[in-house]
């Protein structure tokens, strides 16, 4: 039977199992949108904007592993979705992004729509392909979902010309498997390593397990846990590995890093062996990596080597999968004795005494991290979290505990305002039966705001946890302590009726303006569950975000909430970001 | 620290700006690079020389690794090999500090591979530092234009 290209990409899509593509259409696909439209497997998701596609489809993959599939046409479709792709890149997200390309015979011609898609994307994908000839479509399919889903995940594009979705050939069968002399990432770790590490571990008196990303997107959940308790070692997590383990057990220390808790930087500080499982020592972890961890020894575990010693030497590095590596040292460690690290703990417990997420409220003010703390009552805990990026991410990492993995979806690496709300409706879509929560800023949700539109011609009923100041609050954070109080474009004038906004979408919209009004609006929002509601809530225009090591600070140098509000400008050091 | 390091990597368009654009992304040096086909022609081998500290030495070889069309990655500095660069030189005949330019291409061992009537054009493959003797040999002014191929290595034996 012959299928033309794009009748032939799509079988593709179909083997490989995708059920969702996010995606807008163009001249350059046009055929491609021809052969979804004959098929009823897939289901494609109009989004409004093609960077909404990308961070859609992000969105759906943090949320159940699968990868995420995208489909824009060529010039703006692709360079639209750029952003998504790099967010998706930063943060280790398997996804395959198929974009049109003009006529093989009109590239290079500066034609209508052209751009060169490969190239533009080169820096912020795994891998990427610009197909020549119709018999490379099933092959590059098969590869693309291949790298994009092993090893270290990330996001694949393919570049398809218009004229190669047209050609006709004889089908051939879809490759079952694949092989790849250049790429053949590493799973299992080297088992002397494993020793080497569960002698440092049994020798530790002070030691803290620091968990990341890679415990997550690797599913290692269950084994970290099950070592973090078979060890009784404390556990702090990164911004993305929040929910690898439970943020409510007692060994979890919660976040570090630049917004992290007193006694999670304060163990690290102390500790003479940080355990590094899938997280990569970013310089919002370390703060000033010349005052980072003085007295530790560091076992290093990820998948990807070049991680290891980048930032920091590990001294004993561990390349593997992260459930792979972690179950080898269960394994290794079940017949181990352990050093008696119960003084380590007494110091840690009396770092938590310091109650460094404590906030003072004020009368007549919504507190914003109230509203997470009542987010988390009136969900119980078990929603779906996406972010935005800047004050109320922070805050809704610090007061959401994150007991499961894969339920707070956020920017963490690229760090991209906007990605919040598509990324919710994603996660809806991922999974229709929970309940997700969109928390955003008002700077934020306007960056996306035309999703709104798609959220309701496909029904993804998500609820906007709006945290409205009024103000780019992390930009006036830095600018009040740093640039001596000079607000530079900070202030936001002239925003929206948020509520009239999302009613013209054909949403539900409720302001808060009164702390006693806020919950009755949480539970009223929840129990609408077939619509999307949009919570504007006024909050402190003044809070900050607190524990906050300052820019070219060391873990043992957090400011306070109450205790220190200022940073004089000459411990700032302007050269850290 | 200056070492060579030797990639190959699938012959597929594409697979030199992905190695070019590393190294540009993350700011790592590049003193020179070449690329051609190997004895299996669906594979290149590319020779890049660099300098840098230990670490960032390090990070380049990991990080060429990670590229999907790499196979493999040596630092030939680290082992036994051997390197050679040529040079194409236009030199002038007619130089005034009497440099007898026969005499030296005999001594450099390398070979006149064109004349006109006030040029030569000179082969010259060696080590770099070879190349650089011979191009010091003369004064600057009779050098009228040069074109280097930059190194090229291979390690010795089996390896």
């Amino acid at each position: 039977m012959k299928l033309n290209g794009a009748q032939i990409l799509i079988d593709c899509l179909q083997k490989e199992e995708v059920e969702h593509v996010f995606g807008y259409p163009g001249g350059a696909v046009l055929h491609i949108y021809d052969a979804l439209e004959a098929q009823d497997k897939i289901t494609h998701i109009l989004v409004r904007h093609e960077q909404g596609a990308a961070h859609g489809a992000d969105g759906y993959a943090r949320t159940n592993g699968k990868p995420g599939v995208v489909l824009v046409t060529s010039g703006p479709g692709i360079t639209n979705a750029v952003t998504g792709i790099a967010t998706a890149h930063m943060d280790s997200i398997p996804m395959v992004i198929i974009s049109g390309q003009v006529p093989s015979p009109l590239i290079g011609m500066d034609a209508f729509q052209e751009v060169d898609a490969t190239g533009i994307t080169r820096s912020c994908v795994k891998h990427n392909f610009l197909i020549r000839d119709i018999s490379e479509i099933a092959i590059t399919v098969k590869k693309a979902f291949h790298i994009a889903t092993t090893g270290r995940p990330g996001p694949v594009v393919i570049d398809i010309p218009k004229d190669i979705t047209i050609a006709q050939m004889e089908v051939e069968e879809y490759p079952e498997t694949i092989e790849m002399r250049s790429y053949k990432p590493t799973i299992k770790a080297s088992n002397r390593q494993i020793k080497k590490a569960a002698e440092m571990l049994a020798s530790s008196k002070k030691p803290i397990l620091y968990a990341g990303g890679g415990c997550i997107i690797g599913n290692a959940s269950k084994e970290l846990r099950e070592f973090t308790r078979m060890l009784g070692f404390p556990i702090t997590q990164t911004l993305m590995g929040l929910g690898a383990y439970p943020m409510t057990d007692k060994q979890s220390l919660g976040m570090l890093g630049m917004h992290g808790t007193y006694e999670a930087n304060m163990a690290m500080h102390g500790s003479d062996c940080v355990v590094a499982i899938g997280s990569r020592f970013d310089d919002r972890i370390t703060g000033n990596i010349e005052k980072f961890c003085p007295t530790a020894k560091f076992i290093h575990i990820d998948i990807d080597p070049s991680q290891i010693s980048k930032n920091v030497v590990a001294d004993i590095p561990i390349v593997g999968q992260t459930k792979q590596v972690l179950q080898a040292l269960i394994d290794q460690m079940k017949d181990k004795k352990l050093e008696d690290i119960s003084s380590w703990w007494s110091q840690i417990e009396e770092w938590r005494k310091v109650d460094s997420l404590a906030y003072k409220k004020s009368p007549g003010v919504i507190k914003p991290q109230t509203v997470i703390e009542m987010l988390y009552e009136v969900t119980k805990g078990k929603a779906i979290v996406t972010s935005d990026v800047g004050q109320h991410q922070m805050w809704a990492a610090q007061y959401y505990l994150f007991d499961e993995p894969r339920q707070w979806i956020n920017s963490g690496g690229l760090g991209t305002m906007g990605f919040g709300l598509p990324a919710a409706m994603g996660a809806k879509l991922a999974m229709p039966d929970r309940d997700v929560a969109c928390v955003t800023g008002d700077g934020s949700i306007q960056m996306m705001l035309q999703e709104l539109s798609t959220m309701l011609q496909y029904s993804t009923p998500v609820k906007i946890i709006n945290l409205n100041n009024g103000y780019l609050g992390m930009v006036r954070q830095w600018q009040e302590f740093f640039y001596e109080k000079r607000y530079a474009m900070s202030y936001m004038d002239a925003l929206p009726d948020f509520v009239k906004l999302s009613e013209s979408y054909g949403h539900l919209g409720i302001r808060v303006e009164k702390e006693e009004d806020l919950k009755p609006a949480l539970i009223e929002a929840f129990n609408q569950k077939d619509r999307t509601v949009f919570l504007d809530i006024v909050t402190d225009p003044s809070e900050n975000v607190f524990p906050m090591i300052p820019a070219g600070g060391g873990h043992s140098e957090m400011l306070l909430a109450g205790r220190d509000e200022m940073v004089s400008k000459d411990e700032t050091d302007f050269n850290a970001v | 620290m200056r070492h060579i390091i030797s990639v190959i990597l699938e012959n597929e368009a594409g697979a030199l700006s992905r190695v070019a654009g590393l190294f540009t992304q993350r700011g790592f040096n590049i003193e020179s690079l070449t690329v051609a086909i190997t004895n299996d022609p669906s594979l290149s081998r590319m020779t890049i020389v660099s300098s840098g500290s230990d670490r960032v030495l390090e990070q380049i070889v990991k990080q060429l690794n990670k590229l999907i069309e790499v196979v493999k990655v040596t630092d030939l500095t680290s082992q036994d090999h051997v390197e050679r660069e040529l040079m194409l030189a236009k030199i002038s005949s007619n130089s005034k500090d009497g440099v007898d330019l026969k005499e030296l291409v005999e001594i450099f061992g390398c070979k006149v591979v064109d004349v006109t009537d006030k040029i030569y054009t000179i082969e010259v493959s060696g080590k770099t530092k070879k190349i650089n003797a011979f191009l010091d040999a003369f004064d600057h002014s009779s050098i009228i234009e040069i074109s280097r191929t930059g190194v090229t290595g291979i390690s010795r034996g089996k390896n």
